[in-house]
Protein backbone atom coordinates (compact mmCIF):
# COMPACT_ATOMS: atom_id res chain seq x y z
CA UNK A 1 0.00 0.00 0.00
CA UNK A 2 2.76 2.42 0.97
CA UNK A 3 4.71 1.84 -2.25
CA UNK A 4 1.57 2.70 -4.17
CA UNK A 5 1.27 5.87 -2.15
CA UNK A 6 4.95 6.76 -2.75
CA UNK A 7 4.43 6.46 -6.48
CA UNK A 8 1.50 8.83 -6.38
CA UNK A 9 2.89 11.40 -3.91
CA UNK A 10 4.10 14.67 -5.40
CA UNK A 11 2.41 13.97 -8.71
CA UNK A 12 -0.49 15.82 -10.18
CA UNK A 13 -3.84 14.10 -9.57
CA UNK A 14 -5.40 12.62 -12.64
CA UNK A 15 -8.95 11.43 -13.02
CA UNK A 16 -8.97 7.64 -12.91
CA UNK A 17 -10.04 6.18 -16.26
CA UNK A 18 -13.48 4.60 -16.60
CA UNK A 19 -12.08 1.24 -17.73
CA UNK A 20 -8.97 0.18 -15.82
CA UNK A 21 -7.44 -2.29 -18.27
CA UNK A 22 -5.62 -0.30 -20.94
CA UNK A 23 -5.95 -2.76 -23.84
CA UNK A 24 -9.70 -3.11 -23.20
CA UNK A 25 -10.07 0.67 -23.11
CA UNK A 26 -8.31 1.08 -26.44
CA UNK A 27 -10.10 -1.84 -28.09
CA UNK A 28 -13.50 -0.56 -27.08
CA UNK A 29 -12.59 3.01 -28.10
CA UNK A 30 -11.21 2.09 -31.53
CA UNK A 31 -13.92 -0.48 -32.13
CA UNK A 32 -16.74 1.95 -31.47
CA UNK A 33 -15.04 4.63 -33.59
CA UNK A 34 -14.72 2.19 -36.49
CA UNK A 35 -18.35 1.18 -36.07
CA UNK A 36 -19.50 4.80 -36.07
CA UNK A 37 -17.54 5.58 -39.24
CA UNK A 38 -18.94 2.48 -40.95
CA UNK A 39 -22.46 3.35 -39.82
CA UNK A 40 -22.22 6.92 -41.08
CA UNK A 41 -20.76 5.76 -44.40
CA UNK A 42 -23.61 3.36 -45.07
CA UNK A 43 -26.47 5.72 -44.34
CA UNK A 44 -27.34 7.16 -47.69
CA UNK A 45 -29.11 10.44 -47.20
CA UNK A 46 -30.73 12.35 -49.99
CA UNK A 47 -29.71 15.80 -48.75
CA UNK A 48 -31.60 17.60 -51.51
CA UNK A 49 -34.79 15.86 -50.35
CA UNK A 50 -34.02 16.76 -46.74
CA UNK A 51 -33.44 20.37 -47.67
CA UNK A 52 -36.70 20.43 -49.61
CA UNK A 53 -38.53 18.99 -46.64
CA UNK A 54 -37.30 21.57 -44.16
CA UNK A 55 -40.09 23.96 -45.20
CA UNK A 56 -42.62 21.26 -44.46
CA UNK A 57 -40.94 20.59 -41.11
CA UNK A 58 -41.24 24.27 -40.25
CA UNK A 59 -44.88 24.22 -41.38
CA UNK A 60 -45.51 21.28 -39.08
CA UNK A 61 -43.92 22.95 -36.08
CA UNK A 62 -45.93 26.09 -36.82
CA UNK A 63 -49.06 23.93 -36.98
CA UNK A 64 -48.65 23.19 -33.27
CA UNK A 65 -49.32 26.85 -32.55
CA UNK A 66 -52.63 26.70 -34.44
CA UNK A 67 -53.91 23.12 -34.18
CA UNK A 68 -57.15 22.46 -36.05
CA UNK A 69 -59.54 20.57 -33.79
CA UNK A 70 -62.65 21.60 -35.72
CA UNK A 71 -62.63 20.63 -39.40
CA UNK A 72 -62.08 16.89 -38.77
CA UNK A 73 -63.70 16.93 -35.35
CA UNK A 74 -65.96 13.90 -35.90
CA UNK A 75 -63.12 11.72 -37.27
CA UNK A 76 -60.82 12.69 -34.41
CA UNK A 77 -63.55 12.05 -31.85
CA UNK A 78 -64.46 8.65 -33.29
CA UNK A 79 -60.81 7.59 -33.49
CA UNK A 80 -60.02 8.71 -29.96
CA UNK A 81 -63.13 7.03 -28.58
CA UNK A 82 -62.19 3.79 -30.31
CA UNK A 83 -58.64 4.03 -28.91
CA UNK A 84 -59.98 4.58 -25.40
CA UNK A 85 -62.48 1.73 -25.73
CA UNK A 86 -59.75 -0.62 -26.93
CA UNK A 87 -57.48 0.51 -24.09
CA UNK A 88 -60.11 -0.04 -21.38
CA UNK A 89 -61.34 -3.41 -22.66
CA UNK A 90 -57.82 -4.74 -23.36
CA UNK A 91 -56.52 -3.57 -19.97
CA UNK A 92 -59.37 -5.25 -18.08
CA UNK A 93 -59.06 -8.53 -19.96
CA UNK A 94 -55.25 -8.43 -20.02
CA UNK A 95 -54.96 -7.79 -16.28
CA UNK A 96 -57.54 -10.48 -15.49
CA UNK A 97 -55.63 -13.07 -17.54
CA UNK A 98 -52.18 -12.00 -16.39
CA UNK A 99 -52.94 -12.55 -12.69
CA UNK A 100 -53.27 -16.36 -12.95
CA UNK A 101 -50.35 -16.49 -15.40
CA UNK A 102 -48.30 -14.32 -13.06
CA UNK A 103 -49.09 -16.71 -10.19
CA UNK A 104 -48.08 -19.63 -12.39
CA UNK A 105 -44.84 -17.97 -13.44
CA UNK A 106 -43.65 -17.47 -9.84
CA UNK A 107 -41.30 -20.32 -8.96
CA UNK A 108 -42.04 -20.22 -5.23
CA UNK A 109 -45.74 -21.01 -5.54
CA UNK A 110 -46.10 -22.91 -8.83
CA UNK A 111 -44.97 -26.47 -9.60
CA UNK A 112 -42.33 -26.81 -12.32
CA UNK A 113 -44.52 -27.82 -15.34
CA UNK A 114 -46.96 -24.92 -14.78
CA UNK A 115 -44.03 -22.60 -14.18
CA UNK A 116 -42.44 -23.54 -17.51
CA UNK A 117 -45.71 -23.15 -19.46
CA UNK A 118 -46.44 -19.74 -17.93
CA UNK A 119 -42.87 -18.51 -18.45
CA UNK A 120 -43.14 -19.66 -22.07
CA UNK A 121 -46.32 -17.62 -22.58
CA UNK A 122 -44.63 -14.59 -21.00
CA UNK A 123 -41.53 -14.96 -23.18
CA UNK A 124 -43.53 -15.25 -26.41
CA UNK A 125 -45.68 -12.27 -25.55
CA UNK A 126 -42.68 -10.12 -24.67
CA UNK A 127 -40.60 -11.04 -27.70
CA UNK A 128 -43.26 -10.07 -30.28
CA UNK A 129 -43.86 -6.36 -30.70
CA UNK A 130 -47.41 -5.08 -30.59
CA UNK A 131 -47.38 -3.96 -34.19
CA UNK A 132 -46.29 -7.34 -35.55
CA UNK A 133 -48.92 -9.14 -33.47
CA UNK A 134 -51.44 -6.61 -34.78
CA UNK A 135 -50.50 -7.33 -38.40
CA UNK A 136 -50.98 -11.06 -37.89
CA UNK A 137 -54.24 -10.64 -35.98
CA UNK A 138 -55.62 -8.27 -38.61
CA UNK A 139 -54.80 -10.88 -41.24
CA UNK A 140 -56.64 -13.49 -39.18
CA UNK A 141 -59.59 -11.58 -37.68
CA UNK A 142 -60.06 -8.83 -40.27
CA UNK A 143 -59.85 -5.06 -39.86
CA UNK A 144 -61.31 -3.35 -36.83
CA UNK A 145 -60.89 -2.80 -33.11
CA UNK A 146 -61.18 -6.51 -32.23
CA UNK A 147 -57.68 -7.14 -33.60
CA UNK A 148 -56.37 -4.15 -31.65
CA UNK A 149 -58.12 -5.30 -28.49
CA UNK A 150 -56.60 -8.77 -28.78
CA UNK A 151 -53.14 -7.33 -29.52
CA UNK A 152 -53.18 -5.09 -26.48
CA UNK A 153 -54.53 -7.85 -24.23
CA UNK A 154 -51.77 -10.17 -25.41
CA UNK A 155 -49.07 -7.55 -24.82
CA UNK A 156 -50.48 -6.75 -21.37
CA UNK A 157 -50.17 -10.41 -20.35
CA UNK A 158 -46.44 -10.51 -21.11
CA UNK A 159 -45.68 -7.27 -19.32
CA UNK A 160 -47.83 -7.66 -16.22
CA UNK A 161 -47.33 -11.40 -15.62
CA UNK A 162 -43.55 -11.07 -15.69
CA UNK A 163 -43.44 -8.18 -13.23
CA UNK A 164 -46.11 -9.75 -11.00
CA UNK A 165 -44.22 -13.04 -10.95
CA UNK A 166 -40.98 -11.28 -10.02
CA UNK A 167 -42.80 -9.45 -7.24
CA UNK A 168 -44.28 -12.68 -5.89
CA UNK A 169 -40.88 -14.37 -6.02
CA UNK A 170 -39.35 -11.62 -3.89
CA UNK A 171 -42.19 -11.51 -1.32
CA UNK A 172 -41.81 -12.06 2.39
CA UNK A 173 -42.11 -15.81 3.06
CA UNK A 174 -42.91 -15.45 6.76
CA UNK A 175 -46.38 -14.01 6.25
CA UNK A 176 -47.32 -16.61 3.67
CA UNK A 177 -46.10 -19.42 5.96
CA UNK A 178 -48.10 -18.05 8.87
CA UNK A 179 -51.28 -18.22 6.81
CA UNK A 180 -50.44 -21.74 5.68
CA UNK A 181 -49.78 -22.81 9.28
CA UNK A 182 -53.29 -21.72 10.24
CA UNK A 183 -54.61 -24.45 7.93
CA UNK A 184 -55.65 -22.32 4.98
CA UNK A 185 -56.59 -23.89 1.69
CA UNK A 186 -54.58 -22.97 -1.43
CA UNK A 187 -56.96 -20.22 -2.53
CA UNK A 188 -57.13 -18.80 1.00
CA UNK A 189 -53.36 -18.91 1.19
CA UNK A 190 -53.08 -16.87 -2.03
CA UNK A 191 -55.83 -14.50 -0.91
CA UNK A 192 -54.51 -13.76 2.60
CA UNK A 193 -50.82 -14.63 2.42
CA UNK A 194 -49.70 -13.52 -1.03
CA UNK A 195 -52.20 -11.02 -2.40
CA UNK A 196 -51.87 -8.34 0.32
CA UNK A 197 -48.11 -8.27 -0.24
CA UNK A 198 -48.21 -7.75 -4.00
CA UNK A 199 -51.42 -5.72 -4.28
CA UNK A 200 -49.91 -2.19 -4.14
CA UNK A 201 -47.40 -2.98 -6.84
CA UNK A 202 -50.01 -4.77 -8.94
CA UNK A 203 -52.26 -1.72 -8.87
CA UNK A 204 -49.35 0.57 -9.75
CA UNK A 205 -48.21 -1.64 -12.62
CA UNK A 206 -51.76 -2.00 -13.92
CA UNK A 207 -52.15 1.77 -14.06
CA UNK A 208 -48.82 2.03 -15.85
CA UNK A 209 -49.95 -0.61 -18.32
CA UNK A 210 -53.20 1.28 -19.02
CA UNK A 211 -51.02 4.25 -19.90
CA UNK A 212 -48.83 2.13 -22.23
CA UNK A 213 -51.90 0.52 -23.81
CA UNK A 214 -53.32 3.90 -24.71
CA UNK A 215 -50.04 4.98 -26.27
CA UNK A 216 -49.81 1.75 -28.25
CA UNK A 217 -53.45 1.95 -29.33
CA UNK A 218 -52.52 5.16 -31.14
CA UNK A 219 -50.31 3.26 -33.60
CA UNK A 220 -52.39 0.13 -34.11
CA UNK A 221 -54.54 2.03 -36.60
CA UNK A 222 -51.55 2.16 -38.98
CA UNK A 223 -52.02 -1.53 -39.76
CA UNK A 224 -55.82 -1.45 -39.64
CA UNK A 225 -56.39 -2.56 -36.06
CA UNK A 226 -58.63 0.35 -35.10
CA UNK A 227 -58.07 3.50 -33.07
CA UNK A 228 -56.80 7.01 -33.69
CA UNK A 229 -53.79 5.82 -35.75
CA UNK A 230 -55.74 5.57 -38.99
CA UNK A 231 -56.97 9.16 -38.68
CA UNK A 232 -53.47 10.35 -37.86
CA UNK A 233 -51.97 8.48 -40.79
CA UNK A 234 -54.52 10.01 -43.16
CA UNK A 235 -53.79 13.47 -41.80
CA UNK A 236 -50.06 13.01 -42.47
CA UNK A 237 -50.67 11.58 -45.93
CA UNK A 238 -52.78 14.59 -46.89
CA UNK A 239 -50.27 17.01 -45.37
CA UNK A 240 -52.98 18.31 -43.03
CA UNK A 241 -50.46 19.23 -40.37
CA UNK A 242 -52.87 21.29 -38.30
CA UNK A 243 -55.18 18.28 -37.85
CA UNK A 244 -52.21 16.00 -37.15
CA UNK A 245 -50.95 18.50 -34.56
CA UNK A 246 -54.39 18.54 -32.93
CA UNK A 247 -54.40 14.73 -32.68
CA UNK A 248 -50.86 14.65 -31.27
CA UNK A 249 -51.74 17.31 -28.69
CA UNK A 250 -54.80 15.30 -27.64
CA UNK A 251 -52.70 12.13 -27.30
CA UNK A 252 -50.11 13.98 -25.20
CA UNK A 253 -52.81 15.49 -22.99
CA UNK A 254 -54.50 12.13 -22.39
CA UNK A 255 -51.18 10.44 -21.62
CA UNK A 256 -50.28 13.28 -19.22
CA UNK A 257 -53.60 13.05 -17.39
CA UNK A 258 -53.30 9.25 -17.20
CA UNK A 259 -49.83 9.61 -15.71
CA UNK A 260 -51.11 12.16 -13.21
CA UNK A 261 -54.03 9.90 -12.29
CA UNK A 262 -51.81 6.85 -11.89
CA UNK A 263 -49.49 8.93 -9.69
CA UNK A 264 -52.40 9.75 -7.37
CA UNK A 265 -53.65 6.16 -7.29
CA UNK A 266 -50.19 4.76 -6.65
CA UNK A 267 -49.62 7.24 -3.82
CA UNK A 268 -52.94 6.14 -2.26
CA UNK A 269 -52.40 2.39 -2.40
CA UNK A 270 -48.79 2.39 -1.26
CA UNK B 1 -63.31 -0.58 13.10
CA UNK B 2 -66.93 -1.52 12.39
CA UNK B 3 -68.25 -3.89 15.05
CA UNK B 4 -71.96 -4.70 15.36
CA UNK B 5 -73.99 -6.21 18.17
CA UNK B 6 -75.96 -9.13 16.78
CA UNK B 7 -77.99 -11.22 19.18
CA UNK B 8 -75.69 -10.38 22.01
CA UNK B 9 -72.44 -11.31 20.22
CA UNK B 10 -70.12 -8.81 18.60
CA UNK B 11 -69.64 -9.29 14.88
CA UNK B 12 -66.57 -7.85 13.23
CA UNK B 13 -66.69 -6.59 9.67
CA UNK B 14 -63.85 -5.36 7.49
CA UNK B 15 -65.64 -2.27 6.19
CA UNK B 16 -68.38 0.07 7.37
CA UNK B 17 -71.66 0.00 5.51
CA UNK B 18 -70.86 3.25 3.66
CA UNK B 19 -67.50 1.88 2.57
CA UNK B 20 -68.93 -1.34 1.21
CA UNK B 21 -71.63 0.61 -0.60
CA UNK B 22 -68.96 2.81 -2.20
CA UNK B 23 -66.94 -0.19 -3.28
CA UNK B 24 -70.01 -1.87 -4.68
CA UNK B 25 -70.86 1.27 -6.69
CA UNK B 26 -67.28 1.49 -7.99
CA UNK B 27 -67.34 -2.14 -9.13
CA UNK B 28 -70.73 -1.61 -10.75
CA UNK B 29 -69.48 1.43 -12.69
CA UNK B 30 -66.33 -0.38 -13.76
CA UNK B 31 -68.32 -3.38 -14.98
CA UNK B 32 -70.75 -1.15 -16.83
CA UNK B 33 -67.88 0.69 -18.54
CA UNK B 34 -66.27 -2.58 -19.55
CA UNK B 35 -69.51 -3.99 -20.91
CA UNK B 36 -70.11 -0.79 -22.88
CA UNK B 37 -66.58 -0.96 -24.34
CA UNK B 38 -67.00 -4.59 -25.27
CA UNK B 39 -70.31 -3.82 -26.94
CA UNK B 40 -68.70 -1.07 -29.03
CA UNK B 41 -65.90 -3.39 -30.12
CA UNK B 42 -68.35 -6.15 -30.94
CA UNK B 43 -70.49 -3.77 -32.99
CA UNK B 44 -67.47 -2.74 -35.08
CA UNK B 45 -66.48 -6.35 -35.70
CA UNK B 46 -67.57 -8.52 -38.59
CA UNK B 47 -68.22 -11.68 -36.59
CA UNK B 48 -68.34 -13.82 -39.70
CA UNK B 49 -64.60 -13.27 -40.14
CA UNK B 50 -63.97 -14.10 -36.49
CA UNK B 51 -65.79 -17.44 -36.70
CA UNK B 52 -63.76 -18.10 -39.82
CA UNK B 53 -60.51 -17.21 -38.03
CA UNK B 54 -59.23 -20.71 -37.15
CA UNK B 55 -59.41 -21.76 -40.80
CA UNK B 56 -57.62 -18.57 -41.92
CA UNK B 57 -54.97 -19.01 -39.25
CA UNK B 58 -54.36 -22.59 -40.36
CA UNK B 59 -54.22 -21.43 -43.97
CA UNK B 60 -51.62 -18.75 -43.18
CA UNK B 61 -49.63 -21.25 -41.16
CA UNK B 62 -49.46 -23.74 -44.03
CA UNK B 63 -48.44 -20.94 -46.40
CA UNK B 64 -45.79 -19.60 -44.05
CA UNK B 65 -44.05 -22.89 -43.28
CA UNK B 66 -41.37 -23.73 -44.03
CA UNK B 67 -39.63 -20.31 -44.10
CA UNK B 68 -37.78 -19.46 -47.31
CA UNK B 69 -34.27 -19.86 -45.90
CA UNK B 70 -32.39 -18.70 -49.00
CA UNK B 71 -34.02 -15.27 -48.65
CA UNK B 72 -31.70 -14.61 -45.72
CA UNK B 73 -28.93 -13.52 -48.11
CA UNK B 74 -30.99 -10.44 -48.90
CA UNK B 75 -31.49 -9.56 -45.25
CA UNK B 76 -27.89 -8.65 -44.35
CA UNK B 77 -28.10 -5.02 -45.34
CA UNK B 78 -31.52 -4.41 -43.72
CA UNK B 79 -30.25 -5.86 -40.44
CA UNK B 80 -27.17 -3.63 -40.57
CA UNK B 81 -29.50 -0.66 -41.19
CA UNK B 82 -31.69 -1.69 -38.26
CA UNK B 83 -28.67 -1.89 -35.98
CA UNK B 84 -27.51 1.54 -37.16
CA UNK B 85 -30.92 3.10 -36.62
CA UNK B 86 -31.03 1.82 -33.05
CA UNK B 87 -27.44 2.68 -32.14
CA UNK B 88 -27.15 6.10 -33.77
CA UNK B 89 -30.64 6.99 -32.58
CA UNK B 90 -29.70 6.10 -29.01
CA UNK B 91 -26.44 8.09 -29.19
CA UNK B 92 -28.16 11.19 -30.56
CA UNK B 93 -30.91 10.87 -27.97
CA UNK B 94 -28.37 10.68 -25.15
CA UNK B 95 -26.66 13.86 -26.38
CA UNK B 96 -29.96 15.71 -26.03
CA UNK B 97 -31.24 13.84 -22.98
CA UNK B 98 -28.35 14.81 -20.69
CA UNK B 99 -28.83 18.60 -20.85
CA UNK B 100 -32.62 18.16 -20.66
CA UNK B 101 -32.20 15.94 -17.60
CA UNK B 102 -29.96 18.50 -15.87
CA UNK B 103 -32.54 21.18 -16.61
CA UNK B 104 -35.38 19.01 -15.31
CA UNK B 105 -33.79 17.81 -12.06
CA UNK B 106 -34.88 19.91 -9.10
CA UNK B 107 -31.37 20.17 -7.64
CA UNK B 108 -29.52 21.18 -10.81
CA UNK B 109 -32.04 23.18 -12.82
CA UNK B 110 -30.97 26.76 -13.58
CA UNK B 111 -34.47 28.05 -12.92
CA UNK B 112 -37.30 26.05 -11.38
CA UNK B 113 -40.00 28.42 -12.63
CA UNK B 114 -38.97 28.89 -16.26
CA UNK B 115 -36.55 26.20 -17.44
CA UNK B 116 -37.88 23.18 -15.52
CA UNK B 117 -41.42 23.23 -16.95
CA UNK B 118 -40.02 23.46 -20.48
CA UNK B 119 -37.71 20.51 -19.86
CA UNK B 120 -40.58 18.49 -18.37
CA UNK B 121 -42.75 19.36 -21.36
CA UNK B 122 -40.03 18.09 -23.73
CA UNK B 123 -39.81 14.88 -21.71
CA UNK B 124 -43.57 14.26 -21.66
CA UNK B 125 -44.24 15.12 -25.30
CA UNK B 126 -41.40 13.07 -26.77
CA UNK B 127 -42.23 10.15 -24.49
CA UNK B 128 -45.98 10.00 -25.13
CA UNK B 129 -45.71 9.62 -28.89
CA UNK B 130 -44.64 6.30 -30.33
CA UNK B 131 -41.58 6.14 -32.58
CA UNK B 132 -43.74 4.88 -35.46
CA UNK B 133 -45.71 8.13 -35.35
CA UNK B 134 -42.50 10.17 -35.22
CA UNK B 135 -41.30 8.15 -38.21
CA UNK B 136 -44.52 8.86 -40.13
CA UNK B 137 -44.07 12.54 -39.47
CA UNK B 138 -40.38 12.56 -40.38
CA UNK B 139 -41.01 10.66 -43.60
CA UNK B 140 -43.40 13.40 -44.63
CA UNK B 141 -40.74 15.98 -43.75
CA UNK B 142 -37.36 14.53 -44.77
CA UNK B 143 -38.38 11.69 -47.04
CA UNK B 144 -38.29 7.92 -46.53
CA UNK B 145 -35.04 6.24 -45.58
CA UNK B 146 -32.72 5.33 -42.76
CA UNK B 147 -32.23 8.95 -41.66
CA UNK B 148 -35.92 9.34 -40.83
CA UNK B 149 -35.68 6.19 -38.73
CA UNK B 150 -32.60 7.42 -36.86
CA UNK B 151 -34.22 10.77 -36.07
CA UNK B 152 -37.53 9.14 -35.07
CA UNK B 153 -35.78 6.78 -32.65
CA UNK B 154 -33.69 9.66 -31.32
CA UNK B 155 -36.70 11.89 -30.62
CA UNK B 156 -38.67 9.09 -29.00
CA UNK B 157 -35.75 8.17 -26.75
CA UNK B 158 -34.99 11.69 -25.49
CA UNK B 159 -37.93 11.77 -23.10
CA UNK B 160 -37.38 8.24 -21.82
CA UNK B 161 -33.65 8.69 -21.16
CA UNK B 162 -34.03 12.20 -19.77
CA UNK B 163 -36.72 11.05 -17.34
CA UNK B 164 -34.65 8.21 -15.93
CA UNK B 165 -31.47 10.33 -15.80
CA UNK B 166 -33.14 13.26 -14.05
CA UNK B 167 -34.60 10.91 -11.45
CA UNK B 168 -31.07 9.60 -10.88
CA UNK B 169 -29.76 13.16 -10.55
CA UNK B 170 -32.42 14.00 -7.97
CA UNK B 171 -31.39 10.98 -5.90
CA UNK B 172 -27.67 11.79 -5.67
CA UNK B 173 -25.82 12.07 -2.39
CA UNK B 174 -25.65 15.77 -1.63
CA UNK B 175 -22.63 15.64 0.68
CA UNK B 176 -20.27 14.85 -2.20
CA UNK B 177 -21.52 17.84 -4.14
CA UNK B 178 -21.02 20.04 -1.08
CA UNK B 179 -17.49 18.72 -0.60
CA UNK B 180 -16.56 19.63 -4.18
CA UNK B 181 -18.24 23.03 -3.81
CA UNK B 182 -16.26 23.66 -0.60
CA UNK B 183 -12.98 23.31 -2.50
CA UNK B 184 -13.98 26.36 -4.51
CA UNK B 185 -14.99 24.54 -7.68
CA UNK B 186 -16.96 26.35 -10.34
CA UNK B 187 -20.45 25.28 -11.37
CA UNK B 188 -19.13 23.12 -14.21
CA UNK B 189 -16.44 21.55 -12.05
CA UNK B 190 -19.07 20.65 -9.44
CA UNK B 191 -21.03 18.92 -12.18
CA UNK B 192 -18.02 17.09 -13.59
CA UNK B 193 -16.58 15.89 -10.26
CA UNK B 194 -19.55 15.96 -7.85
CA UNK B 195 -22.57 14.88 -9.90
CA UNK B 196 -21.41 13.04 -13.03
CA UNK B 197 -19.48 10.26 -11.22
CA UNK B 198 -22.57 9.57 -9.10
CA UNK B 199 -24.95 9.23 -12.04
CA UNK B 200 -22.52 7.50 -14.43
CA UNK B 201 -23.68 3.93 -13.62
CA UNK B 202 -27.33 4.93 -13.91
CA UNK B 203 -26.54 6.71 -17.17
CA UNK B 204 -24.81 3.68 -18.67
CA UNK B 205 -27.66 1.43 -17.52
CA UNK B 206 -30.25 3.72 -19.12
CA UNK B 207 -28.26 3.91 -22.35
CA UNK B 208 -28.01 0.14 -22.74
CA UNK B 209 -31.62 -0.42 -21.66
CA UNK B 210 -32.86 2.10 -24.22
CA UNK B 211 -30.61 0.63 -26.92
CA UNK B 212 -32.27 -2.73 -26.31
CA UNK B 213 -35.76 -1.21 -26.65
CA UNK B 214 -34.64 0.71 -29.74
CA UNK B 215 -33.51 -2.48 -31.49
CA UNK B 216 -37.05 -3.77 -30.99
CA UNK B 217 -38.62 -0.58 -32.24
CA UNK B 218 -36.33 -0.14 -35.22
CA UNK B 219 -37.21 -3.58 -36.55
CA UNK B 220 -40.75 -2.37 -37.26
CA UNK B 221 -39.99 1.22 -38.34
CA UNK B 222 -39.71 0.02 -41.94
CA UNK B 223 -43.45 -0.69 -41.97
CA UNK B 224 -44.01 3.02 -42.51
CA UNK B 225 -40.94 3.39 -44.77
CA UNK B 226 -38.21 4.43 -42.35
CA UNK B 227 -35.59 1.86 -43.31
CA UNK B 228 -34.40 -1.33 -41.66
CA UNK B 229 -35.74 -4.86 -41.81
CA UNK B 230 -39.34 -3.65 -41.49
CA UNK B 231 -39.17 -2.52 -45.13
CA UNK B 232 -38.61 -6.12 -46.23
CA UNK B 233 -41.39 -7.24 -43.91
CA UNK B 234 -43.87 -4.79 -45.34
CA UNK B 235 -42.98 -5.56 -48.96
CA UNK B 236 -43.20 -9.31 -48.30
CA UNK B 237 -46.58 -8.80 -46.65
CA UNK B 238 -47.76 -6.72 -49.59
CA UNK B 239 -46.96 -9.47 -52.11
CA UNK B 240 -48.33 -12.10 -49.67
CA UNK B 241 -44.98 -13.93 -49.67
CA UNK B 242 -45.69 -15.71 -46.38
CA UNK B 243 -42.53 -17.91 -46.38
CA UNK B 244 -40.47 -14.70 -46.49
CA UNK B 245 -42.61 -13.13 -43.76
CA UNK B 246 -42.02 -16.08 -41.46
CA UNK B 247 -38.27 -15.93 -42.07
CA UNK B 248 -38.19 -12.18 -41.35
CA UNK B 249 -40.19 -12.69 -38.15
CA UNK B 250 -37.71 -15.35 -37.05
CA UNK B 251 -34.80 -12.97 -37.77
CA UNK B 252 -36.51 -10.18 -35.82
CA UNK B 253 -37.14 -12.56 -32.93
CA UNK B 254 -33.47 -13.58 -32.94
CA UNK B 255 -32.37 -9.92 -33.02
CA UNK B 256 -34.63 -9.05 -30.10
CA UNK B 257 -33.48 -11.98 -27.98
CA UNK B 258 -29.82 -11.25 -28.83
CA UNK B 259 -30.09 -7.55 -27.97
CA UNK B 260 -31.82 -8.37 -24.69
CA UNK B 261 -29.01 -10.78 -23.85
CA UNK B 262 -26.31 -8.20 -24.73
CA UNK B 263 -28.01 -5.50 -22.71
CA UNK B 264 -28.44 -7.80 -19.69
CA UNK B 265 -24.73 -8.78 -19.85
CA UNK B 266 -23.54 -5.17 -20.19
CA UNK B 267 -25.77 -3.98 -17.36
CA UNK B 268 -24.48 -6.79 -15.17
CA UNK B 269 -20.92 -5.72 -15.93
CA UNK B 270 -21.58 -2.05 -15.17
CA UNK B 271 -23.80 -2.17 -12.11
Amino acid sequence: MSTELDAVLGQRWKKPPLIKRRWLRWTIGIGSLAYLVAAFMTIDVNWARVYEGLDRGAAFILAFTSPDFVSRASDIWEGLLESIIMTVAASVVGIAISIPIGLGAARNIAPLPIYLICRGIVAISRALQEIIVAILLVAIFGFGPLAGFLTLSFATIGFLSKLLAEDIESMDKVQAEAIKASGARWLQWINYGVQPQVMPRLVGLSMYRVDINFRESAILGLVGAGGIGATLNTAFDRYEYDTAAAILILIILIVMSLEYLSGIIRARVQ
Amino acid sequence: MPVYEKEGTKVWQRRTQAESLMRWAAWLTATAVFVYCWQQISEATTWFFVWDAPRIAEDIWTRATPPRWEYITQLGRPIWDTLNIATLGTLIALCFAVPVAFMAARNTTPSATFVRPIALLIIVSTRSINSLIWALLLIAVIGPGVLAGVVAIAIRSIGFCAKLIYEAIEEIDHTQVEAITATGASRWQVMAYGIVPQIAPAFAGVAVFRWDINIRESTVLGLVGAGGIGLQLSSSLNILAWPQVSLILLVILAAVVLSEWVSAKVREAII
